[in-house]
């Protein structure tokens, strides 16, 4: 083991993992978090916890980490390159670990023209994979980014996101290699809806042979009505929904929507645990967590593994 | 602005590409069409030539109107000078409206050699229009000061 | 080039109003390539603004005067006389120009016209579009010959992130990936295997994080 991670411990072990996320509030409310980390105990592996999400204010990350930390709980800590240089952001992962956080995922972060502080500045010291790569070095060379020594160094299972439908798709393989040969331990996928896109993307990962170093968790994200999908489909950028979905969501009455759209998230995870190279499954139910366990249980990834 | 008076006679500047407008302006001539002797005419080699800075110069010195007048489009003489005086009439019109002259004191005419009655009517209208918005305040400014000097 | 804009004519109204006599200074380098502060564009605000001093009862002397190059102590030198009969500087020139004339002038209030805006390249007539942040170490040699630096919305050195669809990046259609185009080039280049060398992360004390930069050149100094 690199870590004293669990959900490192679960994905050598050849296990499915099951992870979910949970929005810190736009206020300093510790309940909020505490709410959304219990109805995920005993349902997920790890509870990522994000880092001012769609470039709006929330409460930090690392502070949510903390509070799931004490509840018990596996938290994962999101880490976005927009908002810190690498001071900050060393600064936070020594905090993060010295509090028993042991999981981290590496982004670039949405770009704050989507968010409610499109005037801030833009920090990107570094990007995401040199992010993977900083962690990395701060892991197994015990150095901080500036080369001096690190005293007691931060051991973190370094996950970062990938995205098989963004363009151009030819690149999407070798991107994932650029984060395998910065250090990457564990990937979370963007939403899949279409699952054919998907499975081209997982071969060519096989073909190289990258499932072999790196752990790639399928992103689903349950649709709760027809006009999220049609949302998901034409606003939300690098996400592919494909016609028939929404035409499915559409079919069914309006307040049967919401149960269609999780019955499509299980048939997902059942089609998707066959996939070669899929180590398990990241389901982000925005604002939905109370959905999570109804999600995991009918997938048949119940009960998680004890460790 | 000061209420239009009946007696003001306003000063109206046309540009006019030697080629289309200002042949039509001859043609008008020649035809002894009527149009106000307010338009005092500029002949310039083509409506393209026409700088913004001799659009707002117009102004500064006084005109109460500006009339950039070039050929019918697809019949510029040097292809395109039409359709970039258009471009620097509306460059010019928002410069006007920042300094708070009215934009639309600033006219783009468009027509042929053979259109002597359509540019007197042109010169007319502009003429009647320029008359109901009363003097530029540049104008009148002008006016004001060479009166406190008097 | 040094890419700029004119400020609103409002605002720079507002900067000159407790002054009479008024020196406009252009400058013939980028600002007149980029049409925002050349001689031209020194005629147009004189007009305007003479225009506007006149609506307000305020009559001002306006002097137009354009310089070689702004950012140059030899050309600056020139305006001596004109600025001794000046109680404020209106510069038209980048913020470079702006800062040169401060200092040559130490007495005169110095005031910019312009918004400098970036480092750029004509794509068309009428439309300049940003190519270089001065980044102090070029990598372009490795991206194809397009900069990631000034060119991605999130600076990424390893891109393209999630948000490039066809061809264009997630803030707007109107701004092509950086990546995509990096991508493409490398292919026509053949040199598709650059992509896949991470690139570290960047030392960014050539690019200003060391501070105020200056390169001094010995065999030109005097």
């Amino acid at each position: 083991m690199k870590t004293d991670s669990v959900l490192e411990k679960i994905l050598t072990s050849g296990q499915l993992a099951v992870t979910s996320e949970c929005g810190p509030p736009r206020g300093s409310d510790p309940e909020v978090i505490r709410k959304k980390g219990e109805l995920l105990r005993g349902v997920v592996d790890a509870v990522n916890v994000t880092d001012n999400q769609t470039a709006m204010v929330r409460m930090s990350s690392l502070a949510a980490c903390i509070h799931l930390r004490q509840m018990g709980l596996e938290p994962l800590l999101q880490m976005v390159t927009r908002d810190r240089n690498r001071l900050a952001m060393q600064a936070d992962i020594l905090g993060a670990y010295s509090h028993g956080v042991t999981n981290m995922l590496c982004l670039s972060g949405d770009h704050p023209k989507f968010g409610d502080h499109p005037m801030a500045a833009n920090v990107h010291d570094i990007d995401s994979v040199q992010l993977i790569k900083m962690v990395r070095d701060m892991r197994e060379e015990g150095t901080f980014a500036g080369g001096e020594e690190i005293k007691e160094p931060p051991k973190m299972f370094i996950g970062g996101a990938a995205n098989p439908f963004a363009d151009p798709f030819e690149l999407r393989v070798a991107r994932l290699a650029k984060k395998a040969s910065a250090g990457v331990d564990f990937v979370q996928t963007q939403c899949i809806y279409n699952i054919p896109k998907f499975k081209k993307w997982m071969k060519g990962v096989c073909d190289r042979g990258l499932h072999e170093q790196v752990h790639v968790l399928a992103g689903i994200t349950p649709m709760k009505s027809v006009g999220m999908a049609r949302y998901m489909k034409n606003k939300v950028p690098g996400m592919d929904v494909p016609d028939d979905l929404v035409k499915r969501m559409g079919g069914v009455e309006k307040k049967k929507q919401a149960a269609e759209g999780i019955d499509i998230a299980v048939e997902m995870i059942q089609e998707l645990k066959e996939v070669e190279g899929v180590a398990g499954f990241h389901i982000m139910a925005i604002e939905w967590e109370r959905k999570v366990p109804e999600i995991v249980e009918r997938a048949g990834l119940l009960p998680r593994p004890s460790t | 602005m000061a209420a239009p008076t009946p007696e003001l006679e306003p000063v109206i500047v046309a540009f006019c590409c030697h080629y289309c407008a200002y042949t039509a302006a001859d043609q008008a001539g020649a035809q002894r069409l009527e149009y106000p002797s307010n338009v005092k005419i500029v002949r310039v080699p083509c409506s393209g030539k026409v700088d913004a800075l001799h659009m707002l110069r117009a102004f500064e010195r006084g005109a109460d109107g500006v009339l950039v007048a070039g050929c019918l489009e697809g019949d510029c003489h040097f292809s395109t000078g039409n359709l970039r005086a258009r471009k620097k009439v509306a460059q010019v019109q928002r410069l006007l409206e920042e300094i708070g002259v009215g934009p639309e004191r600033l006219e783009l005419l468009l027509v042929s050699a053979g259109m002597g009655s359509n540019f007197a009517r042109a010169a007319r209208e502009i003429t009647q229009k320029i008359r109901a918005l009363g003097p530029s305040p540049i104008s009148e400014a002008i006016a004001a000061r060479a009166m406190n000097r008097a | 080039m040094i890419t700029a804009e004119r400020k609103p004519l409002e605002e720079i109204l507002q900067s000159v109003s407790s002054f009479d006599r008024i020196l406009i200074v252009g400058c013939n380098e980028c600002v007149t390539v980029c049409a925002a502060g050349g001689r031209k564009e020194v005629g147009l605000l004189a007009s305007a603004l003479n225009m506007s001093m006149l609506k307000a009862g305020r009559p001002v002397q306006l002097t137009e005067h354009t310089l070689e190059r702004q950012c140059d102590p030899e050309y600056v030198d020139e305006l001596a006389q004109l600025v001794t009969g000046a109680d404020a500087i209106l510069s038209m020139a980048c913020g470079c120009g702006v800062q040169e004339l401060a200092r040559r002038y130490r007495d005169k209030p110095v005031l910019p016209a312009l918004n400098t805006k970036f480092m750029g390249a004509a794509e068309r007539p009428g439309v300049w579009a940003e190519r270089c942040a001065g980044c102090g170490n070029c990598v372009l040699g490795v991206t194809g010959g397009i900069c990631p630096i000034a060119r991605c919305s999130k600076r990424l050195m390893n891109g393209p992130c999630g948000g490039s669809g066809n061809g264009k990046c997630e803030i707007s259609d109107e701004v092509d990936c950086a990546w995509q185009l990096i991508w493409d080039r490398l292919k026509a280049l053949g040199k598709t295997d650059l992509y896949e060398q991470n690139m570290d992360a960047k030392d960014w004390r050539p690019a200003g994080g060391g501070g105020p930069r200056r390169i001094v050149r010995e065999d030109l100094t005097e």
